[in-house]
């Protein structure tokens, strides 16, 4: 009879449900009441390898810059809640009611411009809803200049450079070499990667106005699976520079396809290297990949900041540190709180406008007030094998940085006008 | 009549009731997200259980219906017209059931493999067409609204979760009415012996393509509501909420919970909701275990939760459920302890760290040790749960069995059963 | 304009061919039993990941030659225990069933491969550009890839027209059940076909992982389009398989490779519009941007018009 097979799986399968629930770590226990962070970020999916290493990141640098030295106001810890955003703007609004539910305050997340955007809009209609219980948002990797600009929030601090300054130093870099005459610019087709066609050709056109842009090409997202097509377009074009702001498949599809067509220029990314990409990329890519990124690559700037990547190798022998700012995102938060005395997200918003402070790699980063973007030397780096200390994806090759843009000469101007609660 | 009324009334009570006993915020946007989940099930069975038509797009009239929804809260909020919030779903059906007008209307000649795969281009073309126009659609980031810029109702904003609580009930309750109501019309009748034999449904008279186009816009409209449910509720629309990936989960909902029975998609949403809102924080297997459940369900639950909850009707009318209790209890111990040690070798296999926590203990995930413990676990609770089988087998074909000591009863046949509400033709 | 040409001809022909052996397998499979399997896909990227394990170990040509056989192994057992099991619950539980191994398969890779991508590269002795175009190299293993489909196409054509198994098989497309009466293993056949099926798309993962990068969504990316082919061609038709997939793939290469759009037809025909119509994005719409939804525009239509596809000989 089928009946007893039936309840039989049906055990089975309402129990895998139901009885997973029992997997649980259970958070370190300290004397003192714990600050708890919501790390939201695609933990599964199609951009897990980025967002599962950003959490490893983060609970790296809280231990390291916070829970080892006692926690900040006379012993409180950091604690790190992982929520997993798959990437959806959908279930980003269900983690933040999660962690608005648990009485999270701090939220910390960064993948995906389209998600951020949605965050940070959320955040500010729930704040004003619920004054009681508002919510400080820290963006560490999207890089849509709205976020600073036309969409600037009080509670949103953004952690990297946006994709503006870092075209501004990608662009001086390329302006300085006499050999680029014609440029391709191919991309995904979204936000983000319209800005970097718009703002490319903006930026080249002041700088070398004799640079020919011989393709402005924009692609549809996570669908491409071949280039060789675009390539086609690209060679037949005569480029000698490539600029593109893809990531993910998309990257690591299109630069294979630059290779093996044999085409010798120089690519320009924001994305080329770590999770996979590195490696894939290998021996191919010699010193044709660059990418355009804050805090240096090889050679690293201080011991503490060689330290911190040796002994993150050593717990985590398969993952890089790819994202510093979000370690420095996590000791402005520290000092912000020291300073402001409380973990207010009123008080700690208010501490961290036009903070200064010295990240681990000797150099010191600014917030500014007006629109709450972060200030920091950027850099352009090539992928190779030679003289790198502290190789991607344990494969040999790694950025060795060859061009830095000082941090005052990447500061910007901005359009926000920022809207400021009273206490 | 008085039994099915007092199941919609005790179902009007539950609703609520339930935010009264369950009030944390993250409660509340789960039945939310519950809410708009059943109305949007229950919508695709109208298509694939009452209909027998499988679709693999309808995610798009969903979609649809919540992008016109959050462009008419745009709309108010720059007060280029004027609408109460509580009719904002309504709009977003009427979208939905104009578009399955157009699409049904060249779609629906056919039943089976073809309109499955018409329905999947449909959904592909309408979904990646959603990237380039952006205007309407907003392209990745989606179009955002917001919901507190309409009239008060009697001094609600609805700035808060639970007021949406309470309008997404209010809809749900009346979606849901309908959806059953409809079952029991000429219309709702005709679609399930359109189904199950078209040719025989038109020589009585009626023209198979007219009776499933009627169920399709039917089907459109109330996918459009839930769209609509869904833009008040997280005020945010995206192409998410047009792609395969939510026509695909529609679709597992609807089929886990059970196909046949009208109860069974509202099962389905409930069990989904919780399982993708909750599970996924606990461990990063979830959509491993999701998969794995998926599969299980196929094979051995056809008719999907609800089915298995019906299977047990016969004993219940026979009085006989007592004597499945203790078999259960026997079977569910090394089943338990099976998936439990099963669980463990697959998170500990899968977990980076050296050590491993689980259930309270520590176990050293690169020591031989641990494994053999568990594996052992494993292999000797599959066996023990085979071992109990046969005395389930023996106690089901009892629980099923009319006893043989009633004369009356058994000269008038079995006992007629009292068709239960939430129970499709049969 | 003619470099540009006979290079997207050039891609198209690769990319259709690729299309062509998944293809292959499924309209098989779905000739035989009447299934669509949307797990098909999966094998494929089964395919690719064992070809990457195995090559790290054993090489490139080793693995191709085990990991199809591997993939057809894991078919067959799907067929025999699982979806033998749902067949009798009717044709929408098997797609059902199908749907969701795809879904279990692209978790278990996940489970045991990690979800980064695979550095899985094509062997040494095929890389190396084979000729050089007006600039642009064509890599040897492209060739080498168009090499392989054809051969298939040839083999598959011998097999199913010119040897016993094969004229089993064909007659099982139009009268499964009369072939049953004929005293055939019915299900062995079944389980076999499965195999060779999921086989052959196992193969073409081996052969296109290197190329097309080896990553868990590579069964998503891949998997509509598959469908695409197999209904426009027609269900159970292998000539009307390769023709649908060159076409798909000689189509989504023009179309990319072209600058034309909406613009220049509106041009030709002397309108214009501001760029703040209410209809912009239409207007503004370019070949390239809609390439990727051709092909089911291509679908709707075939199946509006012409049902059974373009060479089929059964509706479902």
């Amino acid at each position: 009879m089928n009946i007893p097979k039936q309840i039989r799986s049906f055990t089975l399968s309402c129990s895998f449900a139901a009885l997973a629930f029992a997997v649980s770590s259970a958070p370190a226990v300290h004397a003192q009441e714990p600050i708890r962070i919501a790390f939201i970020d695609p933990q599964s999916g199609t951009f897990a390898a980025q967002g599962v290493s950003g959490s490893l990141q983060m609970r790296f640098a809280v231990e390291h810059f916070v829970n080892s030295k006692g926690g900040v106001l006379n012993g409180r810890p950091f604690e790190v809640v992982t929520l997993d955003n798959k990437n959806s703007a959908q279930d980003t609004q269900i983690q933040l009611r999660r962690a608005i539910s648990d009485g999270i305050q701090i939220v910390f997340s960064g993948n995906s411009s389209a998600v951020a955007s949605v965050l940070s809009s959320s955040i500010e209609r729930h704040n004003r809803r619920n004054p009681e219980q508002r919510i400080i948002y820290f963006n560490h990797s999207a890089v849509d200049p709205i976020l600073t600009e036309q969409e600037c929030s009080f509670w949103h601090f953004r952690f990297d450079a946006h994709a503006d300054m870092k075209l501004d130093a990608m662009t001086t870099h390329i302006a300085a070499n006499p050999d680029i005459t014609r440029v391709y610019i191919i991309g995904q087709d979204y936000s983000f990667g319209q800005v970097v066609s718009e703002s490319t050709v903006r930026m080249l056109k002041e700088k070398r106005p004799d640079i020919e842009i011989v393709g402005n090409e924009l692609h549809p997202i996570g669908q491409v699976k071949d280039f060789t097509p675009y390539i086609t377009k690209i060679v037949s074009s005569g480029a000698n520079a490539v600029i593109t702001g893809n990531w993910g498949a998309d990257m690591v599809s299109l630069g294979k396809g630059i290779i093996d067509a044999g085409l010798d220029v120089p690519i320009y990314t924001f994305y080329a290297a770590y999770d996979g990409i590195t490696s894939t990329l290998g021996q191919a890519g010699k010193n044709k990949i660059r990418l355009v990124h804050n805090d240096q690559a090889n050679p690293l700037t201080t011991d503490a900041r060689k330290e911190y990547t040796r002994q993150f190798k050593v717990q985590h022998p398969n993952n890089d540190i790819t994202q510093p700012r979000i370690a420095n995102a996590v000791m402005m938060l520290a000092a912000a709180i020291e300073k402001a005395g409380s973990a207010d997200p009123y008080d700690i918003a208010v501490a961290m406008e036009d903070m200064r402070m010295t990240t681990m790699s000797g150099e010191e980063i600014w917030m500014r007030a007006d629109d709450h973007q972060i200030f920091q030397s950027l850099h352009v780096s090539v992928h190779t094998d030679e003289n790198v200390e502290f190789d991607a994806d344990n494969s040999g090759f790694g950025l060795v940085t060859e061009f830095t843009v000082p941090v005052e000469d990447t500061i910007t101007e901005t359009s926000c006008k920022m809207q400021r609660p009273q206490g | 009549m008085i039994k099915q009324l007092t199941i919609w009334l005790l179902f009007a009570a539950t609703l609520l009731i339930l935010p009264e006993i369950f009030d944390s915020l993250l409660a509340i946007s789960i039945f939310n997200q519950m809410a708009i989940m059943i109305v949007f099930a229950l919508s695709y069975n109208m298509l694939l259980g009452q209909g027998g038509m499988l679709s693999f797009g309808h995610a798009v009239y969903f979609g649809l219906g919540g992008f016109l929804a959050v462009h008419v809260l745009r709309m108010v909020e720059y007060e280029s017209i004027m609408m109460s919030t509580t009719l904002v779903p309504l709009v977003g059906g009427v979208f939905g059931l104009l578009a399955a007008i157009f699409i049904g209307s060249f779609s629906t000649r056919k039943a089976g493999t073809v309109f499955a795969m018409i329905s999947l281009g449909i959904g592909e073309l309408v979904a990646a067409s959603s990237l380039i126009l952006v205007s309407f659609f907003g392209g990745e980031a989606g179009i955002s609204g917001d919901r507190t810029f309409g009239p008060p109702l009697f001094g609600i904003e609805f700035t808060q979760d639970l007021h949406i609580y309470y309008l997404g009930a209010v809809w749900m309750f009346v979606s849901v009415l309908l959806m059953y109501l409809f079952t029991k019309t000429p219309a709702g009748r005709m679609a399930n012996a359109v189904r199950d034999n078209p040719e025989r449904a038109e020589f009585i008279g009626y023209s198979a393509r007219k009776v499933r186009f009627i169920s399709f816009c039917a089907a459109g409209l109330f996918a459009g509501i839930a769209g609509g449910l869904f833009a008040v509720n997280y005020e945010i629309v995206t192409e998410e909420n047009l792609n395969a990936v939510t026509s695909g989960r529609v679709l597992l909902m609807a089929y886990i919970g059970g196909l046949g029975f009208f109860i069974g998609p509202i099962i389905g949403a409930i069990v989904l909701t919780l399982v993708n809102s909750v599970l996924s924080n606990y461990t990063e297997l979830w959509m491993l275990y999701l998969g794995i459940m998926f599969v299980l369900t196929v094979m051995f639950l056809p008719r999907g939760l609800a089915g298995f909850l019906m299977m047990h009707r016969l004993p219940w009318h026979l009085g006989k459920t007592r004597l499945l209790i203790r078999p259960y209890v026997l079977t569910a111990l090394p089943a338990s302890i099976f998936l439990l040690s099963l669980i463990g070798m697959l998170e500990m296999a899968h977990s980076s760290a050296a050590e491993f926590v689980y259930l309270g203990m520590t176990f050293n995930s690169s020591g031989i040790g641990s494994w053999i413990i568990l594996s052992t676990l494993t292999a000797a609770s599959f066996f023990a749960l085979r071992l109990t089988l046969p005395q389930l087998r023996a106690a089901w074909t009892a629980a099923n069995t009319q006893s043989a000591l009633k004369p009356s009863t058994a000269a008038n046949g079995n006992p007629p059963l009292n068709p239960s509400l939430k129970e499709s033709s049969n | 304009m003619i470099e540009v040409l006979t290079f997207a001809t050039l891609n198209g022909l690769v990319t259709g061919l690729l299309l062509f052996m998944l293809a292959s397998g499924l309209t098989l499979i779905f000739s035989m039993m009447g299934v669509l399997n949307f797990a098909h896909a999966s094998f494929y990227m089964l395919g690719a990941y064992f070809a990457f394990s195995i090559s790290q170990y054993l090489g490139f040509w080793p693995a191709l030659i085990i990991a199809p056989l591997l993939v057809g192994v894991v078919g067959a057992v799907v067929e025999r225990y699982g979806l033998r099991h749902v067949h009798k619950s009717g044709h929408v539980a098997e797609l059902i069933f199908t749907f969701g191994l795809a879904f279990l398969i692209e978790e278990v890779v996940q489970f045991f491969w990690g979800r980064s991508t695979k550095n899985y590269r094509q062997p040494e002795i095929l890389d190396f550009p084979l000729f050089t175009l007006f600039g642009q190299n064509f890599p040897a293993y492209k060739a080498f890839m168009i090499f392989i489909s054809i051969s298939i196409f040839i083999g598959l054509y011998f097999v199913l027209t010119r040897t016993r198994i094969g004229i089993i098989i064909q007659a099982a497309i139009t009268h499964p059940h009369t072939v049953g009466n004929l005293g055939h293993n019915v299900p062995f056949i079944f389980m076999a076909v499965f195999g060779v099926g999921s086989a052959l798309a196992g193969l073409a993962g081996v052969i296109a992982g290197p190329v097309l990068t080896t990553f868990p969504g590579m069964a998503l990316v891949l998997g509509s389009i598959v469908f695409v082919i197999v209904v426009i061609g027609g269900l159970g038709s292998l000539i009307g398989a390769l023709v649908a997939s060159l076409m798909i793939g000689l189509l989504q290469s023009y179309a990319i490779a072209s600058d034309t759009g909406m613009q220049d037809l509106l041009n030709l025909l002397g309108i214009s519009f501001e760029s703040d119509h209410i209809l912009n994005d239409i207007w503004t719409i370019t070949l390239p941007q809609i390439a990727p939804i051709l092909p089911f525009l291509l679908l709707v239509l075939v199946l509006i018009f012409k049902p059974t596809g373009l060479f089929g000989k059964r509706e479902s």
